[in-house]
């Protein structure tokens, strides 16, 4: 805990609390009876299944498309270019308003004209199966005129290079220039001044079910309903009902289980929007599935920076200044309606946060390019910012000779100056870096590790220590995307019902991706009204069924839909004590709700079953006082307005060996305070699944593209995901300082394993590194990189110790 | 992800197997574990308008030995060689190199033969034959022939397979007193193709070594022996043996590892094996 002072009893600490509480996820059985509702799976009468014929290549003018045996093919019902579908769906531009400058082209759902990446789909093929849609999508000519490719970011805005869309003028989407403080003045007068460049590679989220869309327009209603393994639903109800031309009213998004999504699924995709334009055109249910190759050059792609970096630090260890500047590719389109502006602008905005350091200076550039689009994925922006800094300070406490902990204390914000800011104006509430530290430091026995490291060094085994302080945004309010007018709700809700057994129904806006969002909800509203957790249904991801609300992203299902549950269930047991009060003749005050029974506060003594309640609520009402309703369903919605963001922090540490240039995890180490711990095994499933994605970022995962725009590695053969071989022990452990922006006091916690693992990683392959001169700061640290630092330190002649065999010669 | 429309025939001999290939001639391929082959029918890679399912014929699972060979059938999985007393006993080498072999599902189906018909670069199977100089054992049109491992692999996916023959079992000679084998794989993640991979066997002689036969994989179109660097290691030079390799081998890089990578990877893999190669039998 944070703080020394006891807290005193919460709301949380009520009798039989279910917060705080691993109880098992209420829908676990289902989906290991394989009873999961996903969309992969369904099927409905008259169902079609569309296959896009994509562009092999990554620019071209698209000359005559002949389908004509293709429409001949078996079992064929329809084939539509990207012309035929523009009348049935409009096009869009994913800008905000708020990120003043950024730019983008009209993107319809299908290429009109020209294909911008390979991939992009070109032709729909309508049939009766997948199979034989495969089958006639082989039939499809289509002439090509290839277009020269935009590929190399670095080179993306330079004169020579052709402009992807005229009409913008150049290719740049966006570029945020940031000054706090007197960087220039903290550099000049550092005593030292260290610069790396820093890279990214691009990658994509894997999720284990592709995307997945059943799009059923009913001409008889005029609606639309949409199942999509989605984690907003009702941005997705607007979005339709934008580019189909329906009222909201008329669509209907139902998102029940979805097979992954770590932010993959938040975002527009053209080819689900041709799906639904499909099945309004041909007024029946269409499916689209994703295979996996498609789902390589089709899902978001994310991270793909190259940043040059600079730190000034004082001879004492004193960090006075970060700089850093950024290139970012994007693709040919910012995604829709959230931009791929976000994650350059959680660069500048993160970078330095753990640190406190007033003076920084930020430039990051957003270039179009003819590769898939790039947006927001687990984590976004955070990994990047977080191995930049913590890079930094590591090579500065190298460079000063000073333990890469002891410079960390030294500059970390105190835990005990909150509220306070970060040079780019975060507003930080109550943070916990030094705590968390500490925490860390005895999880990891940090100087036996140490001791262990120089023993095995004098044998020739060479082991790495890093570490990662992080930051990361979670329960955002509005400032994310409202204020930049897209409608995309900040605020969640959730409808609290008891029927007249006494058992409760809860609707909910936040959504379930895999994660226990249900689990979650359910031990919320348990505990808010008293009653056992096996009487709570949660039903969530349906725009017919819930209430409006943003859905799972940025951290913010338990936070957000957690407090919106949390303050319905008490409204309700307000609620069923005044009825229960009316019936007992007692004063509604003296009564509770505990154990499912309503009972005398005072005593704990069982006054009235629930479903005795609920007998007389639902059938005998008339043995109710005159002019007294019982009201045993109750709403509520919460966002958060104190802070447009909880803060969250932590710490990560990574020990590794580093061996014929492949790195072996040996431990991984999480101190994480996402404040109230709602289910602690869900956190730190959240946690090690988070870490795991980070470490996949840092040594395997990377879409590699040749200089034409082609993807080399579309397929799980050789798009390496991290696997559980290579994975180390994770442990996790928690500081706990709630914000008290909410009653629960829950900030999010999918993302910070995502955030600092990588960092963690490149900090401990350099610590094992030291000894040769070779610093690797270009990810994924593969084999051919470490083995080519090595190399290139040891033709520099920067190596002090004689080189172990294993490295090149 | 959906295959082009194939027919099916299940043979259930080798005769009609052949007979069937023969018939059919390109359009056709024999289909046995089908962990290569129904990936590439699902990507479209490979469409042939006949499948022969040879799982049916008789007398290709088993493991036995004949004269002074262990003969392993057409048929016989990974797991099932995995936990053959008489491959642990007679064939060390597999016994050592079948657990890199992708995961425990695809072990499951996944035969031996299939991987040696297949002639994967980067597969382990055709590189223990190799360093084991096993004879590989063909049924064609013109009846029944066997092939020495030297001669069988010829290029990418090339191999003496003509277009009507199949592969009906491996011979591999037995493991004697003297003999040693080693093995050893760089790859990004456990069970992925072998950026580099050697098997080798030698017999011992002395503190030295003879008949030296060291077969990499994923370091050319095909498995491929080191001849420069084992006639080194017969003659007890394990530097000059990594040397050799620079004339031995001409491996092209890919996106998991530079040419540079994969040549300098190969050097400490033959010391590695060098090392297992020299150590005494249990």
């Amino acid at each position: 805990m944070t703080r020394d002072v006891p807290s005193p009893l919460t709301a949380l600490d009520r009798p039989n609390s279910y917060i705080g509480r691993a109880v098992p996820r209420p829908n676990l059985a289902r989906l290991t009876e394989g009873r999961g509702e996903y969309v992969s799976d369904l099927v409905l009468p008259r169902m079609v299944h569309v296959v896009y014929v994509r562009s092999p290549h990554a620019h071209a003018r698209i000359r005559a498309i002949d389908a004509a045996e293709a429409k001949r093919a078996k079992g064929v019902v329809a084939v539509v270019t990207g012309r035929e579908l523009a009348e049935v769906c409009t096009p869009w531009v994913g800008v905000l308003t708020h990120m003043v400058g950024l730019k983008s082209a009209p993107q319809h759902a299908m290429a009109v004209d020209r294909a911008c990446w390979q991939g992009e789909a070109v032709v729909a093929i309508v049939a009766r199966t997948r199979a034989l849609a495969e089958d006639a999508a082989e039939l499809v000519e289509i002439d090509y005129e290839p277009l020269p490719a935009v590929t190399d970011m670095m080179t993306a805005l330079d004169p020579q290079t052709p402009v992807i869309h005229p009409a913008l003028g150049d290719n740049l989407a966006f570029e945020r220039n940031f000054t706090g403080g007197d960087p220039a003045a903290a550099f000049a007068a550092a005593d030292h001044v260290i610069e790396a460049d820093f890279g990214f590679g691009r990658h994509t989220g894997v999720t284990l079910e592709p995307r997945a869309m059943v799009a059923d327009f009913n001409a008889g209603t005029g609606r639309l309903t949409a199942y999509l393994g989605t984690q907003a639903p009702h941005m997705m109800q607007n979005i339709l009902s934008i580019h189909l031309g329906m009222s909201e009213q008329q669509i209907r998004v139902v998102c029940k289980d979805v097979g992954g999504s770590f932010g993959i699924k938040v975002h527009v995709y053209a080819d689900e929007m041709a799906t639904a334009a499909l099945s309004k055109l041909l007024k029946r249910p269409v499916k689209f599935v994703a295979d996996r190759l498609e789902s390589f050059l089709t899902d978001i792609h994310a991270r793909d920076h190259r940043l040059k970096g600079r730190i000034a630090v004082k001879a004492d260890g004193t960090i006075t200044a970060f700089e850093i500047d950024d290139v970012t590719g994007i693709g040919p389109y910012s995604v829709y309606p959230r931009t791929s502006a976000v994650e350059a602008n959680q660069v500048v905005n993160l970078t330095g946060g753990p640190y406190a350091c007033p003076n920084y200076k930020a430039r990051a550039r957003v270039v179009f390019q003819n590769k898939t689009v790039t947006c927001q994925y687990r984590a976004v922006g955070h990994p990047i910012a977080t191995a930049v800094t913590e890079g930094l300070v590591d090579l500065a406490a190298r460079r000063i000779g000073m333990d890469p902990v002891e410079i960390r204390r030294k500059n970390l914000i105190r835990d005990d100056a909150y509220p306070c800011a970060s040079a780019t104006g975060l507003k930080f509430e109550a943070l916990s870096h030094h705590a968390a530290l500490d925490k860390l430091l005895a999880m990891m026995d940090y100087p036996k590790l140490r001791a262990e490291q120089a023993a095995l060094r004098t044998k020739g085994i060479h082991r790495g220590i890093g570490f990662a302080s992080f930051i990361e945004i979670t329960n955002p309010g509005a400032a994310f995307y409202g204020v930049g007018g897209a409608r995309i709700s900040s605020q969640d809700g959730a409808v609290v019902r008891m029927d007249a057994t006494g058992a409760v129904t809860v609707q909910t806006s936040a959504t379930e991706q895999g994660q226990g969002t249900e689990a979650v909800i359910a031990q919320v509203v348990a505990t808010a009204l008293g009653v056992p957790l096996d009487i709570v249904r949660v039903i969530s991801g349906d725009t017919d069924q819930t209430p409006y609300g943003g859905g799972t992203w940025a951290s913010r299902a338990a936070g957000i839909g957690g407090e919106a549950a949390w303050q319905a269930g008490k409204a309700l047991r307000a609620n069923v004590v005044a009825v229960a009060g009316a019936i007992l003749q007692a004063d509604p005050d003296s009564l509770d709700v505990r154990g499912g029974a309503v009972v005398d506060a005072a005593s704990g003594r069982e006054r009235l079953s629930l479903a005795e309640l609920g007998r007389i609520v639902y059938f005998r009402p008339d043995t109710l006082p005159p002019g007294f309703q019982a009201e045993l369903m109750a709403v509520r919605h919460y966002v958060p307005r104190g802070y447009p963001f909880a803060f969250t922090n932590g710490i990560q540490a990574s020990y590794l060996e580093v061996e014929d240039g492949f790195v072996k995890l040996l431990g991984h180490w999480v101190v994480e305070d996402c404040g109230t711990i709602l289910n602690p095994q869900l956190v730190d499933e959240q946690v090690r699944g988070g870490v795991v994605q980070g470490l996949g970022g840092a040594l395997f995962e990377q879409c590699v593209y040749d200089a034409e725009g082609q993807m080399q590695n579309a397929s799980m053969a050789d798009y390496l995901v991290p696997m559980a071989c290579e994975m180390p022990d994770i442990q996790v452990g928690h500081i706990v300082s709630p914000t008290a922006d909410s009653e629960l006091g829950a900030k999010g916690a999918g993302e910070a394993g995502t955030a600092g693992a990588p960092a963690a990683v490149m900090n401990a392959i350099n610590d094992a590194l030291a000894p040769f001169g070779a610093t690797l700061t270009e990810m994924p640290f593969t084999p051919d990189r470490i083995l080519s630092a090595l190399k290139q330190a040891r033709q520099r002649g920067g190596a002090d110790v004689a080189a172990p065999a294993g490295t090149p010669a | 992800m959906k295959p082009a429309t194939f027919a099916y025939a299940r043979a259930q001999s080798v005769a009609e197997a052949v007979a069937a290939l023969a018939a059919h001639g390109d359009e056709a391929r024999l289909i046995a574990g089908g962990q290569s082959l129904v990936a590439m029918l699902n990507m479209r890679l490979s469409a042939p308008r006949l499948l022969i399912d040879i799982n049916a014929i008789s007398g290709l699972s088993e493991i036995a030995v004949e004269g002074d060979g262990l003969r392993i059938g057409a048929l016989v999985r990974y797991t099932q060689a995995l936990r053959a007393p008489l491959v642990a006993r007679h064939a060390p080498l597999l016994t050592r190199a079948i657990p890199h072999i992708a995961h425990a599902a695809i072990r499951n189906r996944g035969t031996l033969g299939g991987s040696v018909a297949f002639a994967d670069p980067a597969a382990e199977m055709p590189a223990c034959i190799l360093a084991l100089g096993a004879d590989i054992a063909i049924s064609g049109p013109d009846g029944a022939r066997v092939v020495a491992a030297d001669d069988f692999f010829l290029g990418l996916y090339e191999t003496a397979l003509g277009p009507a023959d199949m592969l009906t079992g491996l011979n591999l000679p037995l493991h004697g007193p003297d003999r040693r084998v080693g093995f050893a794989e760089f790859a990004r993640r456990h069970g992925d193709y072998a950026m580099v991979g050697l098997a080798a066997t030698a017999t011992a002689r002395g503190a030295g070594l003879g008949d030296v036969r060291l077969a990499y994989f994923s370091m050319g179109p095909c498995a491929v022996r080191a001849r420069g660097a084992e006639q080194a290691l017969e003659a007890g030079d394990l530097d000059a043996a990594v040397a050799a390799l620079e004339a031995d081998l001409d491996p092209t890089g890919d996106i998991h590892a530079s040419r540079d990578t994969k040549m300098h990877l190969a050097g400490v893999l033959l010391r590695r094996v060098a090392g297992q190669l020299s150590e005494q039998p249990q």
